[in-house]
């Protein structure tokens, strides 16, 4: 089965350059200071942020910066077969470390010495970018929360099939072929990469087109991401106006 | 001990003005011993003084996920021998990211055929173990491991089993030599470390300077010019330009080494 059919079209009937769906909206959980729902596509991901809040493990309070906590959980229902452990599996653990450093240099930690902030996703639903949407998700909720942050980041997948780029890479394209994965993370306004992880085997001429794809696919999820913290901070203006 | 502010001043004005501590140029590596056991698959790696031992052994399991392929696992052992670091309680982030990092590198780039590894399909599969073991932690381990772990691969050999019905039977060596393992490629990790925002960057980084680095990135190749893996957390932000300036340096750097561990195997 071919990703890319002779008429130009890929499995889901997009376009090599074209995202998936993105919706997102924040504030869905009361009890959180900050949260953030996020479908890209059929990859649903639920972020949540408790912070920042006086450090409770006294071995990680660091005197001149904010504490980070990460943990990436995949619901067990969110594949095709039940996933056994949820998180606390070495990928898990790799990932949380991973995502905790990106944001540890995006967010402002100057301003909150001695404290701790918590961010929690979890992918309801992993439909391939499962990595993407989830600091596209944890972005969100930290915007919610009113973290300071250096900029947004937003992510994006890229691979390559048959030397043609294809952005936003689902499930069924991610596990057919042993192509090259690129998973790209951006600060949009100086188009700089924060994270730039690549699974399998690219050939070296093709890294450029495959970055220059990245970064376009992540500047596109920008457009929407930014467009719906607006809306939700004109609508939360309107409410406090309001009263 | 953590290091004097004293000390991290001096280690990046030094990088600033392009000088090392141990008088190498921003983009050496440096001088790399490679030494095998008496038994197959043992390979002690000495990059400077940073010291790695790689062993590979295999046994035959039953296969849990894929049914039809032998199962390629990599054991990183950190001990506080190493490293007066692997005392605190974040070794095992640690222990895990290098052996995540090996595995993108030689299990997910398919390094080697794990389908010629399949003795009776969903019963009995050859289970490969590459148990690395950090002996001095003098910085950059994970390319050392990188090293070690690919020239215990290559040099490892294993039984030969013929299979009749549901029997198994292992041949030891008297009966049937042992066999390489099959090897598509051999790619090697190359960390560059990044410094004053992303103005400085220098190759193999020693462990003080792993105490002052901001951020590293980490690429694999192999000698057919192919990326089998790259992983850039933060820290830092990269232009294109400098992931693309890493990748050429680190292509020429997967050359010379691969091309002495390849001379080493060949004695």
């Amino acid at each position: 089965m071919e990703i890319i059919s002779p008429e130009g079209l890929r499995i889901d009937g997009r376009r090599p350059e074209e995202i998936r769906r993105f919706n997102c909206r924040l504030g869905v959980l009361s009890r959180a200071d900050g949260s953030a729902y996020l479908e890209q596509g059929n990859t649903k991901a639920l972020a949540s942020i408790n912070g920042p809040h006086q450090a409770g493990d006294k071995a990680k309070i660091k005197h001149d910066r904010v504490h980070i906590n990460f943990q990436y959980s995949m619901a067990t229902f969110s594949t095709n077969e039940r996933r056994n452990r949820p998180k606390g599996d070495k990928r898990s653990i790799d990932i949380s470390q991973l995502m905790r450093e990106i944001f540890q240099s995006a967010i402002l930690t100057d301003l909150y010495p001695k404290s701790q902030i918590d961010i929690h996703v979890q992918i309801l639903q992993a439909d391939g970018g499962n990595y993407s949407a989830c600091i596209n998700a944890a972005t969100l909720a930290l915007m919610d929360a009113g973290v300071p942050m250096k900029d947004f980041i937003c992510s994006c997948t890229a691979s390559l099939v048959d030397s043609k780029t294809i952005i936003d890479v689902n499930n069924s394209e991610e596990l057919h072929f042993s192509n090259p994965l690129l998973t790209l993370a951006i600060l949009p306004t100086s188009e700089e990469i924060i994270l730039c992880q690549m699974k399998s085997r690219l050939h070296a001429d093709h890294l450029e087109d495959i970055l220059k794809a990245g970064i376009k696919g992540c500047k596109d999820i920008y457009e929407i991401m930014h467009r719906e913290v607006l809306n939700h901070v004109r609508e939360a203006a309107a409410v406090m106006n309001a009263t | 001990t953590p290091l004097a502010t004293s000390q991290r001043q001096f280690i990046l004005n030094a990088i600033k003005s392009g000088q090392r501590l141990d008088s190498r140029n921003l983009y050496d590596y440096r001088p790399i011993k490679l030494q095998f056991g008496v038994e197959y698959g043992t390979a002690e790696v000495k990059l400077g003084a940073s010291r790695v031992l790689a062993v590979t052994t295999c046994e035959l399991i039953r296969p849990i996920t894929r049914p039809e392929e032998g199962r390629l696992l990599f054991n990183v052992e950190l001990s506080p021998m190493a490293s007066p670091l692997n005392h605190s309680n974040d070794v095992i982030d640690r222990r895990i990211a290098l052996e995540r990092r090996l595995e993108q590198c030689f299990v997910e780039s398919a390094a080697i055929d794990l389908e010629s590894l399949c003795v009776i399909a969903g019963e009995k599969v050859w289970f490969i173990r590459v148990a690395i073991h950090v002996l001095d932690d003098v910085g950059n381990i994970l390319d050392c491991a990188s090293i070690a772990a690919i020239a215990s691969l290559a040099h490892f050999r294993r039984p030969q089993v013929t299979v009749v019905g549901e029997d198994v039977t292992i041949h030891n060596r008297n009966e049937k030599d042992y066999i390489p393992l099959n090897i598509h490629h051999m790619p090697l990790c190359i960390t560059f470390a990044f410094f004053h925002g992303n103005g400085c960057m220098a190759i193999d980084p020693t462990d003080q300077e792993e105490a002052v680095m901001e951020s590293k990135l980490v690429m694999a190749l192999n000698r057919h010019r192919e990326i089998c893996t790259i992983q850039f957390t933060g820290g830092v932000t990269l232009k294109v330009d400098q992931v693309l300036h890493c990748c050429n340096i680190a292509l020429t750097k997967a050359n010379e080494i691969i091309k002495l561990v390849q001379r080493m195997l060949n004695d």
